[in-house]
């Protein structure tokens, strides 16, 4: 992270209010402690997030008093695209992949820094730490650049930037033992409670507000639920868990039977659907 | 740990992590050791375990294909190889594990060294039907170079040879025998079978006549701490840390060793000493800090400290030199150019530099040294570097994060090597000259002569030590005082270990430079016979003489009169083929374009020759009487 704030010019950190962002957040102000943030951070906000997620996300940037860039893709939004009409891999391609391009070029961002896990998924486990893209944000995965030991090639040219996983190596696991740790504060949505749901495609989905249209059969249903990753919340499905506290969540990680990605509609597409996102540059 | 990616959290348990690479050949089942592995840990999830099942079936397998839980890229699934270097994590009760799955075929040794330069046990595995192979020779070589010193021999596939102890055995001896110069600490065979769960997590009852640990209970038991912070202190400075003009720390991982706040520390480059004032972290101040941990550190003196400087205790200094040796893995398509400039990254210092020489090749199959006058993807050499400013490092057999550096192509931006230093080459600023109290002038005065060196060059059979010899016998004669210095002879002694690659052909020429210059302080007229094919070689000797006392004679004598004379038979032995890089033959030789003596021997008889070059001598020797 040092390394980043060192050899980039306009380096930025992805800030995605969920378990990981936090993490890789209170890591980068106690390694630039006691100086502030070299970098802003920036969330690409869809305007699919739960509510409680948006008031996390401010209140913390209050908190800690670090500078908050909030992107949203206007002409998506103009364009009526929603993951509810559109289909989750429209709605992903245009307000998330598309949204952080037009960011990332409109603030002129030479570095990425996001908390992308190599355990996450298939291709992520052969991502680099430093991941380099093209003019475009193009990943090619044949044009990656070896990286042995500790040393990073941090070389691009005007146009090129980076996507740099500072977490690459940590599990999921290692993520809930280091956020009990260290008393980092979550969204509280990570955490069981009573909440509205209704049950769609095999997963289980939080009525958050009223824009998610009940199909006539459904009924909210109050079910005791949290949730292991967080999207947009027609796409992000729940848990049944009784967790409520930081030690029941590492204990029931402990015992997890099911990957936490299973609750992402995103992935679900197709086989090796992530690869292909991240081709056309999604984080 | 490392400076991007940040270290993982110390958990109360204190469970350790060990990190290991799988290598073999195409087919030898690493990928579906993997999945075994991570499938009977418990580490698969259903909904993966699920997918796997749905894709075995497409890919047209009955049963559960492991493989295919981590070989992750479309590409390589549809091609049914692995393409990459993927890492994957399991954990157990007693261990938690990063696994790099590094790829086995011909032109993948950059990933396998990826793979390896942050691995601290290798399991190699052998199909049992095959045995050791060329691949398995290259891939042991690449860990070894690497530093992995813990190997496990996972001999797959016993199901395939029925459970045969002599066929393991027979595999473990030819094994041992080919790895026992590479420096492995410990090196465990166990025989698998990864595809149906043979000695991986549980003990086989196929294989009731072996006795060893299998698999995991080994990975998680195996006892790898290096405990790097018993080193010697290091800490390579990352970032400045400047919130407000009151405040100057240093940000950076501790590399090895440990530090109190108190502790005397210097900056390798610049040589100043200071003390540690405070270690600062975001929980609160440290007394101490040792490898692994990243702080900020703040010193007594303000001394110019930037990114890129390393730190350390003046009594364990790391080397500070412009030229080291170093181990080189080429990893680009487009081969390295020798002299070319290129960036080096060493640990936090980034510099420019080249690879000035290549000593030798390493033929990773058969560990054989090659000439070289490049070197292409995938291969490795023992090479020269120079940077064009001195750089700090250690050597990486002592200390894998300071001695170790990767070499970026300043055009492409493309990571195009890495490297493992050896030593340096010359320690400028470690040893610096001693002055001596008695002169050049002084010694030579004694003797009553001036001294100088008289270099002979000239193809093999021109008759170079035919007239050098006549020269020293001629001043001998004249009671002058000199010594004759034979290529031949010195090939036999200090030169022994050098062969005739152009790199090595320099060095010998480089140290009889030095021999020459020894000889020539001490009073002496020093008479030097050596084919020394290449101009720059020679010059380097001129300039590091001194032009005024060297002499340089040309013994000119045609290739065809050389090879017809062939007093050794060295000629007819290379037109045969049976001597490699002989000069006139299958190495250049560049003449001198303007020699102090040109001897022409198809005009002048040796007696004539060496006549001419004694006058030359003499004259000179008059000619500073004169001065003098």
């Amino acid at each position: 992270m040092r390394e980043v704030a060192a050899e980039f010019k306009r380096p930025v950190m992805l800030y995605s209010i969920g378990k990981d962002s936090s993490v890789l957040l209170h890591i980068a102000i106690k390694a630039f402690y006691p100086a502030k943030l070299p970098f802003p951070l920036l969330h690409v906000d869809t305007t699919w997030k739960f509510r409680e997620m948006i008031s996390f996300r401010d209140a913390t940037a209050k908190r800690l008093g670090v500078e908050l860039i909030v992107h949203v893709n206007e002409e998506g939004i103009a364009r009526g695209i929603n993951p509810i009409d559109s289909g989750s891999t429209l709605h992903t391609q245009v307000m998330k992949t598309d949204a952080l391009k037009q960011a990332l070029e409109l603030y002129g961002f030479d570095a990425a820094l996001g908390g992308a896990r190599r355990d996450e998924e298939k291709s992520r486990a052969k991502e680099r730490i430093l991941s380099f893209r093209s003019a475009g944000h193009v990943w090619d995965p044949r044009n990656q650049r070896p990286e042995l030991w500790s040393l990073f090639n941090t070389r691009i040219r005007q146009g090129e930037s980076m996507r740099v996983f500072a977490m690459s190596n940590w599990t999921e696991l290692d993520v809930w033992e280091y956020i009990m740790l260290e008393k980092i504060p979550v969204v509280p949505l990570y955490f069981a409670k009573q909440r509205p749901t209704v049950r769609r495609n095999g997963a289980t989905i939080m009525v958050d507000d009223k824009r998610l249209p009940l199909n006539c059969d459904e009924t909210p249903q109050m079910r005791m639920i949290r949730f292991r990753t967080l999207g947009c919340y027609p796409l992000s499905g729940a848990i049944e868990s009784d967790a409520t506290t930081i030690e029941d969540i590492v204990a029931e990680m402990r015992t997890a039977t099911v990957s936490e990605r299973q609750g992402r509609l995103i992935d679900t597409d197709e086989a090796a659907s992530m690869e292909k996102k991240k081709r056309e540059g999604y984080f | 740990m490392t400076s991007i990616a940040m270290s993982k959290p110390v958990h109360p348990s204190a469970r350790d992590q060990l990190r290991f690479i799988t290598c073999g050949s195409v087919d030898d089942g690493k990928s579906t050791l993997i999945g075994r592995l991570l499938h009977d840990s418990k580490m698969i999830y259903q909904d993966q375990l699920t997918a796997v099942k749905r894709d075995s079936i497409r890919h047209g397998s009955a049963d559960i294909d492991f493989a295919l839980l981590v070989d992750g890229l479309e590409a390589e699934r549809e091609q049914g190889i692995t393409i990459d270097v993927a890492y994957r994590f399991f954990t157990t009760p007693r261990r938690s594990f990063m696994v790099a799955d590094t790829p086995g075929h011909e032109q993948y040794t950059r990933n396998m060294a990826t793979g390896a330069s942050n691995a601290q046990l290798a399991i190699i595995l052998i199909d049992a039907r095959k045995g050791v192979l060329v691949q398995t020779r290259r891939h042991s070589f690449i860990c070894s170079l690497l530093g992995i010193r813990h190997v496990v021999l996972a001999v797959n596939k016993i199901d395939l040879v029925a459970y045969s102890k002599v066929a393991f055995d027979r595999i473990v001896a030819s094994y041992l025998a080919f790895a026992a110069g590479l420096g492995f600490s410990s090196i465990v065979p166990i025989p698998i079978s990864a595809r149906h769960g043979d000695n991986v997590v549980d003990r086989s009852a196929h294989t009731k006549w072996y006795h060893g640990p299998c698999l995991m209970e080994h990975l998680e038991s195996i006892d790898i701490q290096s405990d790097t912070a018993s080193q010697a202190f290091r800490f390579p400075v990352q970032w400045v840390n400047r919130p407000d003009p009151d405040f100057r720390g240093y940000a950076g991982s501790v590399a090895s060793g440990r530090i109190s706040a108190g502790d005397e520390i210097v900056v390798a480059a610049s040589g100043r000493t200071t003390r540690i004032k405070r270690i600062v972290t975001h929980g609160g101040d440290l007394v101490d800090a040792e490898a692994g941990d990243a702080v900020t550190i703040t010193l007594e003196d303000e001394i110019d400290i930037g990114r890129g400087d390393l730190l350390s205790r003046p009594t364990e200094r790391p080397s500070v030199a412009d030229q080291f040796a170093a181990y080189l893995i080429w990893m680009d398509n487009e081969p390295l150019a020798p002299g070319r400039n290129y960036i080096l990254r060493i640990g936090s210092q980034t510099v420019a530099g080249s690879i000035t020489a290549i000593r030798h090749r390493i033929d990773v199959n058969t560990c054989e040294h090659l000439a070289a006058e490049t070197l292409s993807l995938n291969e490795i050499a023992f090479c020269n570097v120079a940077t064009t400013l001195p750089a700090a490092f250690d050597p990486y057999d002592v200390n894998r994060k300071t001695g170790s550096f990767i070499v970026i192509d300043r055009y492409t931006n493309r990571t195009v090597g890495a490297g493992m230093i050896a030593f340096p080459l010359r320690r400028a600023t470690n040893v610096p000259w001693q002055a001596l109290s008695v002169g050049r002038g002084e010694r030579a005065a004694l003797k009553g002569q001036k001294p100088c060196v008289v270099w002979f060059t000239g193809l093999s059979g021109a008759g170079k030590s035919t007239i050098a010899n006549m020269v020293d016998q001629k001043l001998l004669a004249m009671s002058r005082h000199a010594m004759l210095l034979d290529g031949d002879n010195l090939r036999n002694g200090l030169n022994a270990d050098l062969g005739f690659s152009k790199a090595e052909r320099e060095e010998n020429i480089r140290r009889v430079g030095h021999v020459a210059k020894l000889m020539l302080d001490s009073g002496l007229i020093v008479i030097c016979s050596f084919i020394s094919p290449y101009r720059s070689e020679r010059d380097m000797v001129r300039s590091l003489i001194g032009k005024d006392e060297f002499i340089e004679v040309f013994v000119d004598t045609p290739i065809e009169e050389c090879a017809r004379r062939d007093p050794k038979g060295l000629y007819s032995k290379a037109k045969a083929g049976e001597i490699k890089n002989f000069t006139g033959i299958d190495a250049s030789y560049e003449a001198p374009i303007r020699p102090e003596i040109h001897l022409r021997t198809m005009e002048q008889a040796p007696e004539q020759a060496a006549e001419v070059v004694v006058d030359a001598v003499m004259a000179r020797a008059l000619l500073c009487d004169e001065r003098r």
